[in-house]
């Protein structure tokens, strides 16, 4: 069976009034049907950034995917019609947002909500199969068909992230992009919403492609993890991989780091230094060069290779041959 | 007092029914529709109470008689009776002003609408358009239209619709401007909304009420601006009544014989602010948060 997405070689380009943002550079990412895929980095990574390119919704005029290609379940996106993507967002791939307070339309109840992702997508059923529908899936994902009449400002937030959650897969997509869907939740109701989507996810067989920087919610919900930094994936493997292989990235390992260990007795939680490179100029080593505890004479020079150890790629010199691999 | 009785639960209807009763609850909103809607018919039946003729027929031995059982609401200068020039007048002053209303919040609502959803060089095009329209003032521009296209009723409309125009299309594409770039809009899109329907769906509900009642709160000027028009003999000429002309035609004697401005006075407040009640009714049934 051909994957479910494929993205290689991605570039995407902000262009803004004095300069051009490089939000996305050379990004490649794979994903098979049902697969669960962690995206980790620090803010302005393009995470977000990515997942707009795939449903191309990138602003009008100002974000632009330069080269590269994205391919879903064997059909190529970019370039596709506007009327294209309108049978597949929301059908085959869906989005949730970080922020379910503002996420949803004031003006309407939930259950319309709800209802219209319905009859943009399947125009055919009628209103009784179309209700029962919207009843069914509320009822999924814990929410009494009888506040279906509400109000968005008459639930919380984890209610409201419920709701965009019921949105998202009532059409029963291939593909979901859950961009930060805990983020703006307090903890016992993050749990909650992760459950929740593990056991939708494993109901409907919808691969997801998880956006956080929260690492303990991609150890615990996903299989597969990748580490973007600067718009680049400089690490990728599957969960084990990431958090057990010795070999990381010097990244990845300060993103480790940077969790705070309730086992140990430690005053000061261990920071990156420094602050990511400026996105609007391309550096000519690699990327973390400057905020990498082992940075080399060739890392200012030449951006790194990717190498691959049994699968789990990494973007970063220490490994070439000259090295010793060190691996 | 409520429109509608509960008979099933709240959560059975729709949104649509939500709206209405939420409509229906305001208080004043409804004093506003008995009132717009007794005016309305009083204007609409006008033939069963008052002939038309009596509107223009002089009696010159009745002239400035105060309010009678003949005369309901006494006689002006020249004896015609006041009650059926504010009927036969309210047809112009209401309808028209309504629909210069309607005309400019349309219009308005496309081309501010249109330049603030697309933006970039739409938006430039469009608003030059408004300045364009807004550099002149109202009065005389519709004074040139006038002129341009002749007299009569429907010019005098479409001159005073185009007057009106510039200020609900900065209103409407000013609110379209933040409401497009709220995450709900952009939530849409991702489940697949095509522009028209985020337009219907998200924008227009969200951004209806503060334009509304700046339309039903022009009501008022608009019906004066018909008036001075008349004033200037364009649009609606004497003896044709209407409401703004009959008090103009008037002021002369409004000092001794009060009721001459008075009740005309009245029937212009009354009607501006039975829709300013409408307006105000309907904002608040669009914010689903309002307690009212």
């Amino acid at each position: 069976m051909a994957k479910l997405l494929e993205i290689k070689d991605l570039n995407v380009r902000y262009h803004t009034d004095d300069s051009i943002v490089y939000a996305v550079n050379n990004l490649s990412l794979s994903l098979e049907h049902g697969e669960k895929l962690g995206l980790v980095g620090e803010t302005g990574a393009g995470k977000t950034t990515l997942a707009l390119s795939i449903l191309q919704l990138l602003p009008n005029k100002v974000g632009k995917i330069e080269s590269g290609s994205i391919k879903y379940d064997g059909e190529e996106l970019i370039g596709q019609g506007e009327g294209y993507m309108l049978g597949l967002r929301g059908r085959r791939i869906s989005m949730i947002f970080q922020d379910p307070m503002t996420s949803l339309n004031p003006t309407q109840t939930v259950g319309d909500q709800v209802l219209e992702v319905l009859r943009l997508h399947f125009p055919q059923l009628t209103k009784e199969e179309k209700d029962a529908k919207v009843d069914e899936i509320l009822q999924l994902v814990g929410i009494p068909a009888s506040r279906k009449n509400e109000y968005p400002h008459q639930f919380s937030g984890g209610m409201k992230q419920r709701v965009v959650i019921a949105m998202a897969l009532i059409a029963e997509p291939e593909l979901l992009l859950a961009d930060e869907p805990t983020t703006a939740l307090d903890v016992t109701i993050q749990a909650q919403i992760m459950e929740l989507m593990r056991r939708l996810k494993d109901k409907f067989n919808t691969a997801v492609i998880l956006i956080t920087h929260d690492l303990g919610v991609v150890a615990e919900f996903c299989d597969k993890v990748s580490v973007v930094y600067a718009g680049r994936v400089v690490e990728h493997g599957t969960v084990e991989q990431i958090f057990e292989a010795k070999e990381k990235h010097p990244y990845t390992m300060g993103l480790i780091n940077c969790i705070p260990d309730l086992s140990k007795d430690e005053e000061r939680l261990k920071p990156i230094p420094g602050r990511m490179v400026d996105p609007r100029i391309i550096p000519t080593g690699c990327c973390f060069a400057d905020r990498c505890p082992h940075c080399m004479e060739i890392c200012k020079k030449q951006p790194p290779e990717i190498h691959d150890l049994d699968g789990h790629l990494i973007m970063c010199h220490l490994f070439d041959a000259e090295n010793g691999g060190k691996a | 007092m409520s429109l509608f009785k509960k008979k099933k639960p709240l959560s059975e209807y729709s949104t649509g029914e939500l709206i209405l009763f939420r409509f229906g609850k305001n208080k004043l909103a409804i004093i506003g529709v008995a009132m717009l809607s007794f005016v309305t018919i009083m204007i609409i039946i006008a033939p069963i109470i008052r002939p038309y003729n009596m509107v223009i027929k002089q009696d010159i031995i009745h002239k400035l008689n105060g309010p009678s059982m003949a005369h309901i609401f006494g006689t002006d200068e020249l004896g015609r009776d006041l009650l059926a020039r504010i009927l036969y007048g309210g047809r112009i002053s209401l309808f028209c002003s309504l629909a210069i209303i309607g005309i400019a919040f349309v219009a308005g609502a496309l081309i501010g609408g249109t330049a603030g959803f697309f933006g970039g060089k739409v938006d430039t095009i469009l608003m030059r358009f408004v300045d364009m329209l807004m550099s002149v003032p109202s009065a005389l521009l519709a004074m040139a239209i006038i002129t341009a296209l002749g007299n009569g009723v429907w010019k005098l409309v479409m001159a005073l619709a185009i007057g009106q125009i510039p200020r609900f299309a900065r209103m409407v594409r000013s609110s379209v401007l933040t409401l497009r770039n709220m995450e709900y809009v952009e939530a849409a899109k991702c489940f697949g909304s095509s522009s028209m329907q985020i337009i219907l769906k998200h924008i227009l509900p969200n951004g209806i009420g503060p334009i509304v009642v700046s339309a039903t709160l022009t009501l008022g000027s608009v019906i004066l601006s018909i008036s001075s028009m008349g004033y200037l003999g364009l649009g609606v000429a004497s003896p044709t009544p209407e409401w703004g002309t009959i008090i103009s035609e008037n002021k002369v004697n409004i000092q001794y014989f009060p009721y001459l401005g008075i009740i005309p006075g009245i029937c212009i407040m009354l009607t501006v602010m039975s829709i300013n009640f409408i307006g105000d009714g309907l904002r608040d049934a669009f914010d689903p948060k309002s307690k009212k």
